[in-house]
């Protein structure tokens, strides 16, 4: 994955590497792989349909803000449409707030979400230790556990999940709402790759220095897979905050729904305000984006090491 | 390396329990919530449960039902048919996507990031963003009157819903399909390229010839990935459709079905289950059918 991200060291001339380069000169020169001048007609093409590609993935969201924004006064569907609002207020997300309690749905969410990154953090990373580290009758057997678990489609057995959360008396609850997914099996796999990438040889050094099996796992194993634990943590985080089939079949008071599931409820009983259901869907979404602005590079690494396992 | 054989020995004779207690938590979860509700489910699919009556077993009573089931059907085709629109389009869109964005001209990190957007946003919000986008007097439909096409009723008609909802799917799945494709293309030696524009391949030659070639067991993977996702498709239909599929309930697909028949107080846990194994089958059939593909053209 971050081959494709990082600039390659500047070359001169033909080669690989050439378009890097040519970014780092004072007078910007767009060239091509093989470090020639791309053609202007070449450079006004990518970039023109970059701009429309552009247009279509994040126009919807900015559509969605700019309604969000618009005054009870201001016309929704006038013709043309109006894109900024002419007259831009925070009044319909304290409407949201009055209509349904959006914070609490917020922090059930975020709830959630910290205690699935804690869980998914912990428990995979012991698990994938395990399996990839110690030596132990059963190994082979509870690896293929987690590979049987991982093959398992989440859609097809959530009735019987629910089943079992009734059996355990924790529908309804965001308990339940967490278990299913607190350890995933891919993340476990992920891990147990992560640290079968880790030389052997630095641990065995720590063992001749009298270090158990915790010192070993704690001061040396974990900190080599820093970058796969930050993948997990944030798909983690990212999976439950998006989730919504779970929730909505576990849930069924609105005192303690998650913010997918308060929203499809907003939306299922005010369809028809949109100012309503946008500053709604801003709320919800506008946490992951920050979140994914600021650590893009792991999103991009995890969509290259869950495709792989995946 | 007589020394460290001896170290390994040792390092397996420590502690023989602490093995199990790393592994325990993980182990615990996936069997309490992943495995045993799939044994469940298996085992329910020949029983008529219901959400407050145990059941009993019934052979395949259920499946039998399944047969004259018309709602099942409609399940079934909406389903078949999502994975036959969007799977195709995923496979080929993101690696269109993927070569416009390959190249490090200025401003390039940003345009990746941008298109990656709504695969960060939950479903719920996606499925509403186009709900009104899609509406009526939402967006499309103005700039439609705009152009002189006129009002397309997306979100009532039978049809247009069921492809309304696929267009979703598809351009929430581009960035991630995306970014797995640029991956790939990094690999693709420039040489190829090179060879093949200097015997004179146009650029529609080389992609045919060279980029697809180099990266097709990523398409494979791209498209076992998105037929399973696909159709198991839920969210996106219920948000457009509504928890009822549509008009008629017509644009229905299985797991909808499943949650419709399995929850609440009445829930016929049961034919539920049925319906879930028909969804196993095929999500595995379709996964022999990718990999299966693969090794054919291998030949």
């Amino acid at each position: 994955m971050s081959t494709t991200e990082k600039a390659p060291a500047p070359v001169t001339g033909r080669g690989p590497g050439g378009s890097g380069g040519a970014l780092r000169k004072p007078r910007r020169r767009i060239t091509d792989e093989n470090g020639r001048r791309m053609p202007v007609w070449e450079v006004v093409l990518r970039y023109g349909l970059l701009l429309a590609v552009l247009a279509l993935m994040i126009g919807p969201f900015l559509w969605q803000l700019s309604t969000s924004l618009k005054g009870p006064h201001e016309d929704l569907f006038s013709s043309p449409p109006k894109f900024l609002p002419s007259d831009p207020t925070f009044h319909n997300y304290e409407r949201v707030a009055d209509t349904i309690p959006v914070w609490d749905y917020a922090l059930n969410s975020l709830k959630v979400a910290a205690a699935n990154v804690v869980t998914n953090c912990v428990g995979a990373a012991l698990a994938g230790y395990a399996l990839a580290r110690l030596r132990y009758r059963g190994r082979k057997a509870a690896t293929l556990v987690f590979i049987l678990a991982m093959l398992v489609p989440v859609e097809g057995i959530i009735i019987a999940q629910f089943t079992t959360m009734r059996e355990l008396n924790l529908n309804n609850t965001l308990i339940g709402v967490l278990l299913p997914g607190c350890v995933s099996a891919l993340n476990v796999l992920l891990m147990r790759n992560a640290f079968l990438n880790v030389p052997y040889e630095i641990e065995e050094a720590a063992f001749v220095d009298g270090a158990n099996v915790w010192q070993r796992f704690t001061r040396i194993a974990l900190p080599a897979v820093k970058g796969t634990l930050a993948v997990v943590a944030i798909f983690a985080f990212m999976g439950a905050w998006d989730d919504f089939l779970w929730p909505l079949i576990v849930l069924s008071d609105p005192e303690r729904f998650t913010l997918t599931i308060g929203l499809n409820y907003l939306h299922g009983t005010f369809a028809n305000d949109e100012r309503l259901v946008a500053a709604g869907t801003v709320i919800a979404v506008l946490p992951l984006i920050v979140l994914f602005a600021c650590l893009q590079r792991y999103f991009f690494r995890g969509v290259g090491e869950g495709a792989v396992k995946g | 390396m007589k020394t460290r054989t001896a170290d390994r020995i040792k390092i397996r004779r420590q502690l023989p329990t602490s093995p199990w207690l790393f592994a325990a938590p993980g182990l615990a979860i996936v069997a309490v919530f992943i495995l045993y509700p799939f044994v469940s489910t298996l085992n329910n699919s020949f029983t008529d449960k219901r959400t407050l009556i145990p059941g009993e077993y019934v052979g395949l009573a259920n499946f039998r039902e399944l047969l004259h089931d018309d709602m099942f059907w409609i399940g079934l085709r909406n389903s078949t048919l999502y994975v036959l629109v969007v799977v195709p389009a995923l496979v080929l869109l993101p690696l269109l996507l993927a070569m416009l964005v390959q190249k490090h001209i200025p401003g390039i990190t940003f345009f990746r990031s941008a298109f990656y957007t709504p695969v960060v946003a939950s479903i719920v919000v996606v499925g509403l963003i186009w709900v009104w986008m899609l509406d009526e007097r939402g967006l499309v439909n103005a700039v439609l009157e705009a152009v002189g096409v006129g009002k397309v009723g997306f979100l009532s008609d039978q049809w247009l819903l069921l492809f309304s909802a696929m267009a979703v799917t598809v351009w929430k799945g581009l960035g991630y399909y995306m970014i797995i494709y640029l991956a790939a293309l990094a690999n693709v030696p420039r040489e190829l390229h090179e060879a093949a524009a200097v015997d004179g391949a146009g650029a529609v030659r080389r992609f045919f010839s060279v980029t697809v070639p180099a990266v097709r067991s990523t398409m494979v993977l791209v498209g076992a990935l998105s037929s399973v996702a696909a159709f198991k498709v839920f969210s996106e239909v219920y948000l457009m459709a509504g928890p009822t599929g549509g008009p008629a309930g017509e644009d229905t697909t299985l797991v909808m079905l499943v949650q419709r028949t399995g929850t609440g107080l009445t829930g016929r846990v049961g034919y539920a289950s049925a319906i879930s194994v028909v969804v196993f089958v095929v999500t595995v059939a379709l996964m022999l059918l990718v990999l299966r593909a693969d090794r054919k053209e291998d030949a």
